[in-house]
């Protein structure tokens, strides 16, 4: 690389300010051409913002950008698309109703005729590895699969920049490989790709340089080869990685049995479950992973209550619980953190205090029918205090939370109320990673004071970290639970795209009934 | 039945029908890129008086339409600059239309009572009509009851096979994503609504130069009410519109021609009919929440802040 190329795209001095939040400050940076840049923070460290200034999504305050040496002035998408810049959104922006094909022809400028841009599609996908058959209709598509059609989708408008936002949170580890080598192939071909993530593993794997930012500010500037995982956590967090410990313990009586779990999906496109059974013993935590959209929803839904099913397929305690609803299931010692925080785990318009009476009024907070203020909010302050959530008291209402927060605080207020079983969705998802600690932390904590705990995640490494007995539920199946020191990244990776049903069941199946 | 009396009440119907599909296409199209407009009774209102109003001046019933047009989408715009770039409530917003719309017609109007003026008059298509018995009773009707099918068929091809279409279905289904592509939501949602109120106007205009040449207050009598059901009954499909149209206008001709029918229903009831035909038809639809998330456009009566 020349020295006297400018780079593809600069940033100079980028400042963004919120009225509460300053999201991005003074903020450099560069990319060359043909360079895979990795922008590295926690959530909430501002490489949101600053990918929505680059694609003229939102507007900065202050800074310059420099697009191949010469000052532009992004506006819009609109204008980031014509100077060559594609985006792959971590929600990702395809139109559900439409066709790939459609899809595709609506971010082009001046689309070919149908059948010659399906046929555009289909060569591009098969050039770069990305299977995706421009006929089919969106909603009916996989997580994975929709990523593909976004990167498809970019390709086609032969960006030389390319930003990745967190692309790998939704894949499975082989999908994010193939991902790799087609990032790279791109890179190789003069395409400068950024890279935003806070998993330090992958970046270190992929990226050519890093820009590390905390707290809306560069913390550091880094060639991530030469980085070892806990340097770049400093850079990240400014301090060292937090270590989670999982002290060997040997479970109790079963606290959750789940026997031959069928459901169909109250959603059209949702995935019914098969024959699910599963046990989740006193005193461990059991890990359900798997891609997001292969039945977790329904599973979470009829374990918790939401949905009900017949009354032997979900015991708590050894009592038949699957006809009960949620708050029946809450009396026999079950606790529940949904995935959606805001409508489902808190109710954005109340305060904290009141949040904690909505799942805590059994817990002495009502007494002769009315509200016991003082002991909502002593418990609302305990939440507050013990998990460290940021905010200014319990009377701060739930939706002025940032998402990290929130998360602490519903993971905090289930937790101390949880006796017996917790059943945990995407229990970091979002969180910083101190934060993520913590959480993880008062799992364990949980699971030593003899709870059955039950987590659903997207997050491998996470579920490795934490769990037991592993499992995988791919297109509504379960895989057989394993003991986590028994099983590796790569057979639950390929547990993930249902390569289990295959095998043979029968030990480990053995193995969860008779404990 | 004599074929008098069928070919009189096959005439009314396809007149009833007429405003009804206009005004429905028109709110379609808004609603399709994701747009509530329940102004659609003060825009016909509008759309009435002007173009009456304009033909008694001029002498001239096309600009009498053209007129009802403008005012539909004077009113649209209204809306527009309200709803779009204001981002006021879109069903209060819409709700004020309406109310404005039946306002300002009736003060608008006051001069206009009681004046007449001979109506568009059939356009009786050569050699077609002069078959026997099918000639009056397909081939014998004014150049709109014609024209609002051809609206249909072209908001039809529109939607569904031109890129502008597929731009709007998109803007309808999320405006964030096509904002994010690029795609200038505020303006396409613009151009959906205006089109919008000159189909509605031009409904409004029909009812006052066709269907019953002189100007009454609140003449449009709930028309524009049906044709905002209509677009549910029709699950935002254009030629169901036409189905569901003629449902009603047939409805609602047989409030007039019951007793020579014979039929001793009361004429509230039968005027009840579109409504809870409407309401069925909801529950219908409901039932099978695949037909609501392929049809309904999702962003519907939601506005869009482009800014994040």
């Amino acid at each position: 690389m020349t020295a006297a190329a400018p780079p593809r795209l600069e940033l100079l001095g980028i400042t963004k300010r919120y009225p509460a939040v300053v999201a991005n400050q003074d903020i450099s940076l560069a990319v060359r051409p043909g360079e895979i840049h990795a922008v590295l923070g926690e959530n909430g460290a501002g490489k949101s913002t600053l990918m929505k200034i680059i694609y003229g999504v939102v507007r900065p305050d202050a800074g310059e950008i420099l697009w191949e040496g010469r000052q532009v002035e992004i506006d819009s998408p609109a204008t980031a698309r014509r100077l060559g810049i594609g985006m792959v959104f971590q929600h990702f922006s395809l139109f559900e109703t439409l066709t790939v094909t459609e899809n595709v022809a609506l971010a082009l400028d001046a689309p070919p005729p149908p059948a010659e841009l399906a046929a555009r599609i289909a060569a591009v996908s098969a050039q770069y590895g990305l299977p995706v058959d421009p006929r089919r209709l969106v909603h009916s598509m996989s997580v994975g699969e929709r990523q593909r059609v976004e990167i498809v989708r970019c390709l086609l408008q032969r960006p030389r920049l390319l930003i990745m936002d967190e692309p790998t949170s939704v894949l499975t580890p082989q999908a994010v490989r193939t991902l790799f080598q087609t990032l790279r192939r791109l890179a190789h071909e003069g395409c400068s790709i950024l890279y935003i993530s806070h998993k330090l593993d992958e970046i270190r794997e992929l990226c050519d340089s890093a820009t590390v930012l905390r707290a809306g500010r560069v913390s550091g500037r880094a060639v991530p080869r030469r980085e070892s995982r806990e340097s770049l956590a400093r850079l990240m967090i400014g301090h060292e990685l937090p270590v989670t410990r999982l002290p060997p313990r040997t479970p109790g009586a079963p606290l959750l049995e789940v026997r031959g779990l069928s459901l169909k999906s109250a959603d059209p496109f949702g995935t019914a479950l098969r024959d699910i059974s599963l046990e989740v013993r006193a005193g461990e935590i059991v890990g359900i992973a798997g891609v997001s959209g292969n039945g977790q929803k329904e599973l979470l839904a009829a374990l918790s209550g939401e949905r009900p099913v017949a009354a032997d397929a979900v015991r708590i305690g050894g009592t038949p619980a699957g006809r009960l609803g949620p708050t029946a299931r809450r009396k026999l010692g079950l606790r529940y953190v949904p995935e959606e925080r805001l409508g489902r785990g808190a109710v954005p318009e109340l305060s904290l205090g009141l949040n904690t009476l909505l799942t805590g009024s059994a817990h002495g907070l009502v007494r002769h029918g009315l509200i016991d203020r003082a002991r909502v909010r002593e418990l609302a302050r305990r939440v507050i205090e013990r998990f460290q959530v940021k905010c200014d008291g319990d009377r701060t209402l739930a939706g002025n939370l940032s998402g990290g927060n929130l998360q602490k605080f519903i993971v905090g207020r289930e937790a101390l109320l949880a006796s017996q079983v917790l059943l945990v969705a995407q229990p970091t998802w979002g969180v910083d990673v101190g934060a993520a600690a913590l959480i993880r932390d008062a799992l364990i904590e949980l699971r030593n004071r003899g709870a059955a705990v039950l987590v659903v995640s997207e997050e491998l490494e996470e579920l490795f970290m934490i769990s037991d007995r592993l499992a995988v539920l791919a297109e509504g199946r379960l895989s057989p639970t394993v003991p986590t020191a028994a099983t590796s990244v790569e057979q639950i990776g390929l547990w993930m795209s249902g390569a289990f049903a295959a095998e043979p069941a029968v030990p480990a199946r053995a193995e969860a009934v008779h404990g | 039945m004599s074929p008098e009396l069928l070919i009189a009440i096959v005439a009314s119907s396809a007149a009833a029908a007429t405003p009804l599909i206009l005004a429905a296409a028109g709110e379609l199209v808004a609603e399709r890129a994701g747009v509530l407009n329940l102004g659609q009774e003060g825009m016909m209102l509008a759309g009435a008086i002007a173009g009456f109003a304009a033909t008694v001046t001029s002498g001239s019933l096309a600009l009498g339409f053209v007129a009802g047009m403008a005012a539909g989408m004077a009113l649209a715009l209204l809306f527009g600059v309200l709803a779009l770039t204001l981002q006021t409530n879109q069903v209060a917003t819409g709700l004020a239309l309406t109310l404005f719309g039946v306002g300002l017609s009736a003060f608008l109007g006051r001069d206009y009572v009681g004046i007449s003026l001979s109506g568009l008059k059939p356009l009786a298509l050569p050699l077609l009509s002069d078959i026997p018995v099918l000639g009056p009773l397909l081939f014998n009707f004014d150049p709109l009851v014609y024209a609002s099918l051809a609206v249909l068929a072209a908001t039809h091809v529109l939607l569904f096979r031109t890129r502008a279409g597929l731009k709007l279905r998109a803007v309808g289904e999320s405006p964030h994503s096509a904002h994010a592509i690029g795609q200038p939501v505020i303006g396409i949602r613009y151009l959906a609504v205006l089109a919008g109120g000159a189909l509605s106007g031009l409904g409004g205009a029909y009812l006052s130069l066709a269907l019953t040449p002189m100007w009454v207050e609140g003449m449009s009598a709930g028309r524009g009410w049906i044709a905002l059901a209509l677009v549910v009954f029709a699950t935002w499909k254009p030629w169901r519109v036409l189905l569901g149209a003629y449902l009603f206008g047939g409805v609602t001709v047989l409030q007039f021609h019951g007793q020579a029918l014979g039929i001793e229903v009361p004429s509230e009831i039968l005027s009840m009919l579109p409504y809870l035909a409407t309401v069925l038809v909801l529950v219908l639809i409901c039932r099978n929440p695949r037909t609501i998330l392929l049809n309904q456009p999702m962003s519907l009566g939601q506005n869009f802040f482009p800014r994040g």
